[in-house]
């Protein structure tokens, strides 16, 4: 089997973080390599084409699309104001007149004397990409972006709603295994990302978001809240494009889930710090988790590259892992065996385990595709 | 490439979005028969980011199983000389997630249904269908258009010599939203026009200049005839071409191969086609994977393909139960929940899709979504494969105008004679009459149904296999792809209450004379083996039909497989009971005997 155990997400107190900033479409690079950006700062802008509006101008006047052109005022290419006339019939020497005015401002782009359709586009939507973590522009992408890069913190969650933000963490709860609760919502949070424990309800994310907070990071969070926050049941993983007033990362997953002590301690540490974060999930191909990225203020250093691919050695007799499906859901444990062969579970299904000691003492044996690595 | 002469070898590769198969044919005798399966991940994405990588493991993996040289460095020995190399390679890929389409008709219901059944049959994903009346305006459709950015787009529209306005606006329609491709941005979009011949000239001057656009023949050059196959094979001359090209590592595997690539679900298609064909029966056959569900059907001669892009079992689960609502999930699970708990549960799997069922509650949970993710894909089925469909199919003008309103579909499940699963959730159940249940529930054949599941999912190399080399196919579909679970006998009808009397099936077997007796809202199974063929009488009682009419008895023949012969008494259409205490002890009841689970709960 290729991958017999899920890696775990990394939750790192230094490495070197590089984010490409690409437009959609070609366009202009306004940062040169080298410069320090702060996250706000604009580093490439363009201009989408603008809106098209169609109108079906030949049955708005009752005449056949091949005699369009005659009765067209504005010619392909002309500016148009929203309201002008731009094309114009007259009968009974010009004391009947029918119209058709533009219901945008922008240009004629079109005439089509087969449909009969006028064709108009708004003006260029303007684009511009932030850099989004505060640090320097490692490599430009001419007419496309750039890469910015940083020394830091890097936590990855495992969903998230929302997009990008920056803001200052704040750690709201004093153990990871307590609730984030309204209370704890203050005016003065507004602004703040916040690093709560195990869990946080769907009325204090709504505080959260009237108090102006722009980041929540948590363990765990109800799929029902989610539906009620989203106005939608979220059916497949694909997020970032919400607007729900915030940002919300979860660390674990869904239900109430004590946040992983490393993790909880490494926001802790970097309490009043200045943090990028960004909720976009993608669980397919190409798999995406959110990230929390606390900049440590450091270029890139050849030290930090080695130890960087370091990171994932295989799954030993002796792994911290973190088990991620019932029973169990949650705990931490030491890998104490690795059998080789295939082993029948409760389900009756046939898959390679290990088995595992909770703090407990006690032991299990369980698919090693229900856990995941804690790298240290 | 063969020649035309005989083959003695083949290896086939499908190299999926997460995993690459490999499988090694070799002729044994007069027959041909899978030896080995290789799999290793797949490699289109970084660090990699070369499809050849994980093709060659897995490759590799089965010289390894096989025990002879089949790569010489990294080229595939070909033809085979002695006991190295093969004759054949071929691959299918649905890796970068696959083919997806946008399609264009003038009306939704018309030319917009028959380019949607032309892009499914390919083996497109349809992302969405853009139609004259399809109530957007037309900003809201060049919104879309620019957000979706298909791989390839479709545009059919008007029968030949028809009205060209329609056309014209869908084209402009397009040519405004300025469509990018997917997967990179040095080439334009390849855009294949299937529509009224008349208005070519329209199209090539609004999409010539803005579009890679190629011209095939009309879908619907007439309105009672649909003629989906020159667009099909344009489809995938444009998914080699364009598409696959652009992926990373394509180039050189496309040169490696016998046959081109086909996309994995065109050759699931093809395989299932060439079955119905070769043996003259109405086949369902469905896949479910992580993320999607394909449904293939042939009727009436008549292939048709739907693929429900967000049912699956791990990425789309959350998904099911959207769709489906909790309800329809629960009354498959044989034990009270809490919604709350099962909504997590759920959501949990969804963003740690490789975690496997450890208790047997949750394996139960799985299955019963699983149930519901098939039946929805199959109704999505249904709703497509109507009326009018494939290829030179002849009706009159009053039928054309009969399928466009009312659009009655030809999925009859009376006469279908094999139902086929597919992917890891049937393939893989820890017990096969689980799969048999599964099928059964979601689907709910009538009358006398096979059932087979596939053993390792080696369907979408026989169906290239199949393109050229029928017979090596269908041997090896026959004797090692299929599993055969056994038949599902179900009278159509309901009586009024549980324990009335509904079927009697009566046989002999092996000198001995078997009757059963099954009760309305019962279910039986009889063992019977893989080699067993029998000439059933099946009796149903006064409010059932297995095909004759109510009570009366028909005659067929049943075959049996590693399940057994499934009486399903519980009537059609089906009705579950709406009270729970019921429901489980319903389920519980059936669990028992069809011997579901172990017996610890």
């Amino acid at each position: 089997m290729a991958h017999a155990y899920t890696p775990g997400l990394r939750v790192t107190d230094k490495t070197i973080i590089q984010r490409e900033r690409r437009l959609p479409l070609t366009g202009e690079v306004v940062v040169k390599k080298g410069d320090e950006v702060k996250a706000e700062d604009i580093v490439a802008r363009t201009n989408l084409p603008g809106n098209v509006q169609i109108v079906k101008a030949a049955s708005i006047l009752g005449i056949s699309p091949e005699d369009i052109n005659d009765v067209m005022v504005k010619k392909k290419g002309d500016p148009v104001s929203k309201g002008e006339v731009i094309a114009m019939t007259s009968a009974f020497f010009g004391l009947f007149k029918s119209k058709v005015t533009s219901p945008v401002t922008g240009e004629l782009e079109e005439i089509s004397n087969v449909s009969g359709q006028i064709i108009l586009r708004e003006p260029p939507i303007p684009v511009e990409v932030a850099a989004y973590i505060d640090g320097w522009v490692g490599e430009t992408i001419p007419n496309e972006g750039v890469i910015v890069e940083t020394t830091g913190a890097f936590v990855q969650g495992i969903f998230g709603i929302g997009g990008e933000t920056t803001g200052e963490m704040t750690v709201v709860v004093g153990a990871p295994e307590d609730e984030l609760t309204g209370d704890m919502i203050t005016k003065d949070l507004a602004g703040k990302i916040l690093a709560g424990g195990a869990y946080v309800t769907y009325d204090t994310v709504k505080k959260a978001i009237d108090a102006g907070v722009k980041g929540i990071i948590v363990g765990g969070f109800r799929d029902s809240d989610l539906r009620r926050i989203l106005g939608y049941d979220l059916g497949v993983a694909i997020t970032g494009q919400e607007h729900i007033g915030l940002t919300l990362i979860l660390t674990e997953g869904f239900g109430r889930m004590s946040m992983a002590k490393k993790t909880f301690d490494l926001f802790k540490r970097f309490a009043g710090k200045k943090v990028s974060i960004n909720g976009a999930t993608q669980i397919r191909a190409g798999v995406m988790r959110p990230e929390i990225i606390v900049p440590l203020g450091e270029r890139y250093s050849e030290d930090l590259a080695g130890r960087e691919h370091v990171a994932s050695g295989g799954l030993g007799i002796g792994s911290t892992i973190r088990v991620i499906r019932e029973p169990h859901f949650g705990q931490l444990a030491e890998v104490v065996e690795l059998p080789p062969e295939l082993t029948v579970v409760d389900s009756e299904t046939k898959v390679r385990v290990l088995r595992a000691r909770f703090e407990d003492g006690s032991e299990m044996l369980m698919p090693r595709a229900n856990v995941e690595m804690i790298e240290s | 490439m063969a020649d035309g002469k005989e083959i003695r070898s083949v290896l086939a590769t499908d190299c999926g979005s997460t995993t690459t198969k490999a499988i090694l044919i070799e002729k044994q005798g007069d027959e041909y028969r899978l030896v080995v399966r290789g799999e290793a991940p797949t490699t289109v994405e970084a660090p990699f980011e070369d499809v050849t990588r994980g093709a060659l493991n897995a490759i590799m993996e089965v010289e390894e199983l096989a025990g002879r040289k089949i790569l010489d460095g990294e080229q595939i020995i070909m033809p085979q000389a002695g006991d190295e190399g093969v004759d054949v390679y071929l691959s299918t890929s649905s890796a970068g997630g696959g083919l997806q389409m946008m399609v264009s008709g003038v009306v939704k219901q018309m030319t917009g249904e028959s380019a949607e059944r032309a892009a499914l049959g390919a083996g497109a994903i349809v992302m969405d269908v853009i139609a004259s009346n399809d109530g957007r305006a037309a900003h809201e459709k060049i919104r879309r258009i620019r957000e979706l950015r298909p791989d390839m787009i479709l545009l059919s529209g008007g029968i030949d010599g028809g009205a060209l306005s329609h056309v014209a606006e869908l084209a402009e329609v397009i040519a405004a939203a300025e469509p990018k491709p997917r997967l990179g941005s040095d080439y334009n979009l390849p855009i294949i026009y299937a529509g009224n011949v008349d208005a070519r000239d329209v199209v090539e001057e609004r999409l010539g200049k803005k579009s890679s656009l190629v011209i095939t023949e009309n879908i619907r050059p007439v309105l009672e005839r649909e003629n989906l196959m020159p667009a099909r094979h344009k489809i995938h001359d444009l998914f080699m071409e364009h598409v696959m090209a652009q992926a990373p590592g394509y180039k050189k595997l496309m040169s490696w191969t016998s046959l081109p690539i086909m996309p994995t679900p065109a050759a699931v298609g093809y395989i299932i086609e060439t079955i119905a064909k070769q043996q003259g029966i109405e086949v369902i056959g469905v896949d479910i994977g992580g993320a999607t569900t394909d449904v293939f059907s042939v009727f009436q001669e008549v292939f048709n393909r739907t693929v429900s892009a967000n049912l699956g079992m791990s990425y789309s689960i959350s998904n099911v139960l959207a769709e489906s609502g909790l309800n329809n999930v629960m009354r498959w699970v044989p034990f009270d929940m809490d919604e709350i708990d099962l909504r997590d549960r759920i959501k949990n799997k969804m963003i740690r899709p490789t975690t496997i069922p450890h208790s047997l509650a949750e394996l139960k949970v799985e299955q019963a979504i699983a149930r519901e993710a098939l039946r929805l894909a199959f109704e999505q089925h249904k709703s497509l494969a109507v009326g009018l469909k494939g290829v030179q199919q002849e009706r009159t003008i009053s039928d054309a105008f009969d399928q466009s309103s009312s659009g009655q579909t030809i999925i009859n499940l009376k006469t279908l004679d094999l139902l086929v699963g597919s992917g890891g959730v049937l393939s893989h159940a820890p017990r096969r009459v689980q799969a048999a249940a599964m099928l059964v529930d979601a689907f709910l054949p009538e009358y006398v149904t096979k059932l087979a599941v596939d053993s390792i999912f080696m369907m979408p190399q026989l169906g290239v296999l199949a393109s050229e080399y029928p017979k090596a196919a269908t041997d090896v579909f026959e004797k090692d792809c299929l599993i055969h679970l056994g038949c599902c006998v179900a009278p159509v009808g309901n009586a009024k209450q549980a324990g009335q009397p509904c079927v009697t099936v009566e046989y002999n077997l092996k000198g001995e004379h078997v009757k059963k007796e099954v009760s309305y809202g019962d279910i039986a199974l009889i063992p019977m083996e893989r080699t067993d063929e029998v000439e059933a009488t099946i009796t149903p009682a006064r409010h059932f039909d297995m095909g004759q009419g109510n009570g009366k008895a028909v005659t067929a023949k049943l075959t049996g497989g590693v399940v057994g012969l499934i009486v399903d008494a519980r009537g059609r259409p089906y009705k579950m009971t709406t009270d729970s205490t019921e429901r489980v002890q319903r389920l519980k009841t059936w669990e028992k005997e069809l011997k579901l689970y172990p017996e610890q709960e």
